[in-house]
């Protein structure tokens, strides 16, 4: 228990964390370089082959970071975080067509969010490698490597502006960025948008009869 | 058991059929991909005059900028054109000197060889004949040496290719002085070409017995980087 009297449950690891975040810093500092050298108004801007260089090295120092996360953190976590995304129980397939069902750990638009994510991420670093060869040998150039490049960031732009309302303005929601800057939720917002996960979480520390719960 | 809890079997691994099919997706795009976007602006350019400027922009141009350095920033006033080599008289142009000679303009698609193109660019320039009248090439030239004031990027032409009817030193994009993104003041345009023989930021033409491997031919490109007839 908090001063506030407010309990809050354990909603992501220091992992969890860290994958999001290094995912966050990576996507604004490409985007921001990719721009530059993508279109033609930012052509003049700044030190271009510098420019070409930290797009580079910034995705390569997302990749290795992924790693360190995957080879220091808590894999288990991860493990069990990638199922509870890979899995649609009958309620989530309720919820995608608009009914008010209850909802676990996370909701089916956020399980989704996360498989687009992910495979975005697989495109994002295979188009960006064969832009990358492509210059240094011609059989790696195809025509449409540019194209999923460009393709992938303008959707990708559309997905962040959704996810920064849901997650800075938007009400009802905006509570959930507590969970992935300090890991913890309150008990009662996850009542109301997560109630299958937190009688989970209940029967779990009733089980272990040592409460997984955080104040 | 909760009776809200679906039985276990009941749970489908969509987050991993959703991911496969991304990936799957996006990786065939890189065959279907640029169809797809042609025929995806055909639809948008009618629509474009309602988008923001910079999203109008990005559909109607399609352009893309590349540079090996910085965008070279060169002052009209005080730019030489140097056109020296195998020649009987080397001489130096003033940006005023270029536009003094005489005036062509056409109108052709640009291709990148990275798979993008412009069509119908208007450029406005010189033919290399007539740039090279005053020099007066000697006969042993055969080919010629394009250098960027960038003092990176450089390539080469045989002098039949230079003299093609649509190859030209162009000043002039869509009715506009080139800007400084497009190779200010004036840059190579030969349409039958890939995109990076288009030297930009021209300050010295050479004449020379033969052609020599550019700045992108030296890492594995074509000299000859000749468009194979794609629509």
């Amino acid at each position: 228990m908090s001063d506030s009297g407010k309990v809050y449950l354990k909603r992501f690891s220091r992992s969890e964390r860290a994958v999001h975040w290094i995912h966050a810093a990576a996507f604004f500092v490409l985007l921001g370089s990719g721009l530059v050298l993508y279109l033609p108004s930012l052509g003049a801007v700044g030190d271009r082959p510098l420019v070409k260089d930290i797009h580079l090295y910034t995705a390569i120092a997302w990749a290795l970071a992924l790693l360190a996360v995957w080879v220091f953190g808590d894999r288990q976590g991860l493990r069990r975080t990638a199922r509870d995304f890979n899995a649609f129980d009958a309620d989530d397939r309720l919820w995608l067509r608009r009914y008010p069902v209850k909802q676990g750990r996370f909701n089916a638009g956020q399980k989704l969010n996360a498989a687009v994510t992910a495979a975005f991420a697989v495109l994002f670093a295979v188009s960006g490698i064969l832009l990358w060869a492509g210059e240094r040998d011609t059989s790696f150039r195809f025509a449409g490597t540019i194209v999923l490049h460009d393709g992938l960031m303008w959707i990708s732009l559309v997905l962040l502006v959704g996810h920064l309302h849901l997650s800075l303005v938007y009400p009802r929601t905006r509570h959930s960025l507590r969970g992935i800057v300090r890991g913890d939720v309150e008990a009662g917002w996850a009542m109301q948008h997560h109630p299958k996960w937190v009688k989970e979480v209940f029967a779990e520390s009733q089980a272990a009869s040592t409460p997984d719960v955080e104040g | 058991m909760d009776h809200e809890r679906p039985a276990p079997d009941d749970v489908r691994p969509y987050g991993r059929r959703t991911f496969l099919t991304l990936v799957a997706g996006g990786l065939t795009s890189l065959v279907w991909g640029p169809t797809a976007w042609g025929i995806a602006r055909d639809v948008l350019l009618p629509v474009a005059g309602v988008l923001p400027p910079p999203l109008a922009g990005l559909v109607r141009s399609g352009w893309r900028i590349y540079s090996v350095t910085s965008i070279p920033q060169v002052d009209r006033a005080t730019w030489k054109l140097t056109i020296d080599g195998l020649v009987e008289q080397p001489v130096e142009l003033s940006y005023a000197d270029l536009r003094a000679l005489p005036r062509s303009e056409q109108v052709t698609d640009f291709h990148c060889v990275t798979g993008w193109s412009v069509s119908g660019v208007r450029w406005a320039g010189v033919r290399f004949r007539d740039l090279l009248s005053a020099a007066r090439p000697l006969p042993t030239a055969k080919a010629i040496g394009f250098f960027s004031a960038d003092g990176a990027y450089s390539d080469s032409l045989t002098t039949d290719q230079a003299y093609f009817a649509d190859a030209m030193l162009a000043y002039e994009m869509d009715g506009q002085p080139l800007t400084r993104p497009h190779g200010a003041p004036a840059r190579l345009v030969i349409p039958e070409m890939y995109g990076y023989k288009g030297v930009k930021w021209v300050n010295k033409i050479t004449l020379l017995d033969q052609p020599f491997d550019g700045y992108w031919e030296n890492r594995g490109y074509d000299r000859n980087a000749f468009i194979d007839h794609r629509v």
